[in-house]
């Protein structure tokens, strides 16, 4: 169904007065820029208060079924949200991993008892959820995952280690590929999907300090951890193409997510603000010609992203080559605010130099956070190099 | 508080989605790569039975209104027709055409009804613009004198050699007219041609001293309109070289999908998979750009977001089909720098593309003036 542009303007106004009335004022303490950064307790019960608070106002998983805790309505209502989120600087919506991967998930292939069991925690932020892809020996090479899972009575029995757990510290649940078959043939058709529980002997998380000097990242060790056999998500061995769909979601590919606002939302504007205001050699920043010219490639960065994202609803003019603009969003977007967040990190002369905590920080070392955080984005997910090897083999059809 | 400006409106009519796959087709059929290889080195460039195949399907006066014999589709539904031209490399001067009519139709309207008609119907028009290489400076030198006598040189004139009509930018008493000048009012010496780079197109140098135009053109429209030509001229330009981004693209994937080196397809390697991956995204970027452009363009005096649009989509086809043409011809190794090898033709066009109607560094000064000193916006 498609409402009227009428209808959501007026939801727009609605929004937008709720937020007025009830997005938090600044805690007193250090929120995360992403989700892949939440620290401390502190954090974490100050954000599962906040996302409670605004799924229970109506306004997450708006698109998802009302059965499972959404609104039934469409997805351009939680698209208003999260531009509204955004716009009133308000929190992060923490709980992603459940929201905008395990979710849509779910809803997509789980079973009615998974779904009902599931979701709808997801969305009240009642229970956190956390991902087991990656290991240390195995991060873009999903399929060589080594962590064992052996089926005994009604549990498996899991052993090894997963890394990069972002929540995996406070998450109730675990999406976790395991190998239960290491004899079969491709290594691929070795491979299951669990919806894991967390909080059961032989599962530890062990935070890991990351290059902004905050947590949020996990070590998960199993030590013969036995998990509930009807934990295993479709059938034994048809993990990889879970995964597969899962990785779909978290790159964005697929659409059903419950909330865009996983990050604190930097836009062009905010760095052109920011170097506006700053000088050089006496003079503004911003009459540099070298610096007005890096300024105009970061604008046209900015402002092709946003236009090819409108052009995928074009379709006849992606018929080239089907699926490339949404294969490339997460290759060319990462990048571009890497870059973007460094360059303005870059030119506060010598307080450039100055690091969160620092009275003198420019907006108290934001940029240099952000800057740092931001690797979340190009290597979580799948790094930069592996998208682009998607896309020359998925689009361009270059051989592997 | 700055706020950049986001007009992102990118649409498609139905009848530019015709277009687009009827003159895609019409370049596929009737002007493979061979053929147009055929023309490199003729007195033309191009084969007259295409130039009057395209006057039939009336694309000599697609973007002209319907009053002076045009389609009456606005200048946005050129921009499909000229990304097809650019996929195929074919030349034909339906690119000076376009512009010459859009200069007049700017600058005269309905006043010029039956300049614009010999246009729409098939004779070549084209714009002497340049009285040096700067495209960033008022072109002044050329004077129209009292006696309505024309005196000066015009440099880079595309299609010369073939034009029926030249809009010649002119100086009378400080003030920019437009010259309309008949081909047969020139000297038999008058055209010297330049030797360019790119092999599909044609310009000449003119000497139009001594010539009487057919009419004048003045009035405050003149200056407007020859700005938004200039920069109408980027735009196509633009669309025309994201299509042959596209196909230098083609060219480079088919090479990495069937060479082998070292007992491996040689597209395996990353070192050669990636920059071809971001040929792809920025081709990918400049048509994004193009297609906003074609939005926002119309017959009214343009708009500053039209002029971000038509300047972005410059700088951003000149990047990739620089960078695309480059490394075609590295991709392909030995044979890469041979004649034979398409490459040879992706490259030229880029390196004659990125000149026309101001390169990437003349559009971003511009831009950075436009996007970071205006007032609404500061």
């Amino acid at each position: 169904m498609t409402d009227s542009k009428a209808a959501l303007k007026a939801f727009r106004g609605e929004v937008a007065a709720w937020m007025a009335e009830n997005v938090p004022a600044d805690p007193g303490f250090l929120l995360p820029l992403t989700f892949l950064e939440v620290g401390t307790e502190q954090q974490l019960d100050f954000l599962r208060e906040w996302q409670h608070q605004l799924w229970s106002a109506g306004y997450l998983g708006m698109h998802w079924p009302t059965e499972y805790g959404g609104q039934g309505a469409d997805p351009a209502y939680q698209f208003i949200v999260d531009k509204e989120l955004s716009r009133h600087n308000a929190p992060i919506i923490f709980n992603t991993i459940g929201l905008n991967w395990v979710g849509p998930l779910l809803l997509d292939m789980g079973t009615e008892e998974e779904k009902a069991q599931y979701v709808k925690n997801i969305l009240s932020a009642e229970e956190i959820w956390c991902q087991g892809f990656s290991e240390p020996d195995h991060g873009s090479d999903l399929g060589a995952v080594q962590t064992r899972a052996v089926k005994e009575g009604d549990e498996y029995v899991v052993n090894g280690s997963k890394i990069w757990t972002t929540l995996g510290n406070y998450a109730d649940h675990m999406i976790l590929l395991a190998r239960t078959n290491p004899a079969a043939e491709r290594k691929y058709d070795g491979l299951s999907f669990f919806l894991s529980p967390m909080k059961v002997a032989g599962i530890e998380a062990h935070p890991i300090r990351k290059v902004t000097g905050e947590y949020g990242f996990n070590q998960t060790f199993f030590t013969d951890a036995r998990i509930p056999a009807s934990c295993l998500m479709g059938e034994e061995g048809g993990g990889w193409k879970v995964a597969m769909k899962t990785l779909e979601y978290e790159r964005g590919v697929t659409a059903g997510q419950a909330s865009g606002h996983w990050g604190v939302t930097i836009q062009i504007d905010d760095m052109i603000n920011e170097l506006r205001v700053l000088e050089q050699d006496g003079e503004a920043l911003l009459s540099d010609p070298i610096v007005r010219d890096d300024l105009v490639g970061f604008m046209m960065e900015a402002k092709a992203l946003s236009l090819s994202a409108r052009r995928m609803s074009v379709s006849a003019l992606n018929t080239d080559y089907p699926m490339g603009l949404a294969l490339s969003v997460k290759y060319r977007g990462t990048e571009y605010e890497r870059r973007m967040k460094q360059y303005t990190a870059s030119k506060q002369g010598a307080r450039s130099a100055l690091y969160v905590g620092d009275a003198d920080a420019v907006r108290g070392g934001f940029w240099q956070r952000a800057y740092f955080s931001n690797f979340g984005a190009t290597i979580g997910g799948g790094t930069t190099q592996v998208q682009a090897n998607i896309i020359a083999e998925h689009v361009l059809g270059l051989p592997k | 508080m700055f706020s950049y400006p986001q007009n992102l409106a990118i649409s498609l009519t139905e009848e530019q989605g015709m277009l687009l796959d009827v003159a895609r087709g019409f370049v596929r059929d009737q002007a493979p790569i061979e053929a147009v290889r055929a023309q490199l080195e003729t007195e033309t460039g191009y084969e007259s039975r295409i130039w009057q195949s395209m006057v039939e399907m009336g694309w000599t006066g697609i973007s002209l209104p319907d009053e002076v014999g045009g389609a009456g589709m606005g200048i946005g539904s050129a921009v499909p027709v000229f990304e097809a031209l650019g996929g195929g490399l074919l030349g034909t001067p339906l690119l000076s055409t376009t512009i010459a009519g859009q200069l007049i139709w700017r600058a005269a309207g309905e006043k010029a009804a039956d300049w614009l008609g010999r246009l729409c119907g098939g004779q070549i028009g084209t714009v002497a613009l340049l009285d040096h290489a700067d495209w960033g400076v008022p072109n002044t030198g050329l004077k129209l004198d009292e006696t309505g006598s024309l005196s000066g040189r015009k440099h880079f004139v595309a299609d010369a050699g073939v034009a029926d009509i030249f809009v010649v930018v002119a100086n009378e008493n400080g003030t920019p007219v437009l010259a309309l000048v008949e081909r047969n009012a020139l000297a038999s010496d008058a055209l010297s041609e330049n030797v360019l780079i790119d092999l599909t197109k044609r310009a000449a140098n003119v000497d139009f001293t001594g010539v009487t135009p057919a009419h004048v053109v003045r009035g405050d429209s003149v200056a407007s309109a020859l700005r938004d030509t200039l920069l109408l001229g980027a735009l196509l330009t633009a669309a025309e070289t994201t299509g042959a981004a596209g196909r230098c693209l083609s060219s480079i994937t088919e090479y990495l999908k069937t060479r082998k080196q070292f007992g491996k397809l040689i597209g395996s390697y990353q070192a050669l998979k990636h920059p071809t991956v971001d040929i792809y995204v920025g081709m990918e970027n400049a048509r994004s750009f193009v297609y906003h452009g074609a939005t926002i363009v119309a017959d009214e005096p343009l708009s500053s977001d039209a002029e971000v649009a038509c300047r972005m989509a410059k700088v951003a086809a000149d990047d990739v089909m620089v960078y695309a043409g480059d490394r075609a011809v590295q991709f392909h190794g030995g044979f890469g720098f041979t004649w034979e090898c398409d490459s040879t033709l992706f490259i030229r066009r880029a390196q004659w593309a990125q000149q026309m109607y101001g390169g990437a560094i003349h559009h971003r000064k511009r831009l950075a003036a436009l996007l970071l000193d205006n007032e609404e916006n500061g």
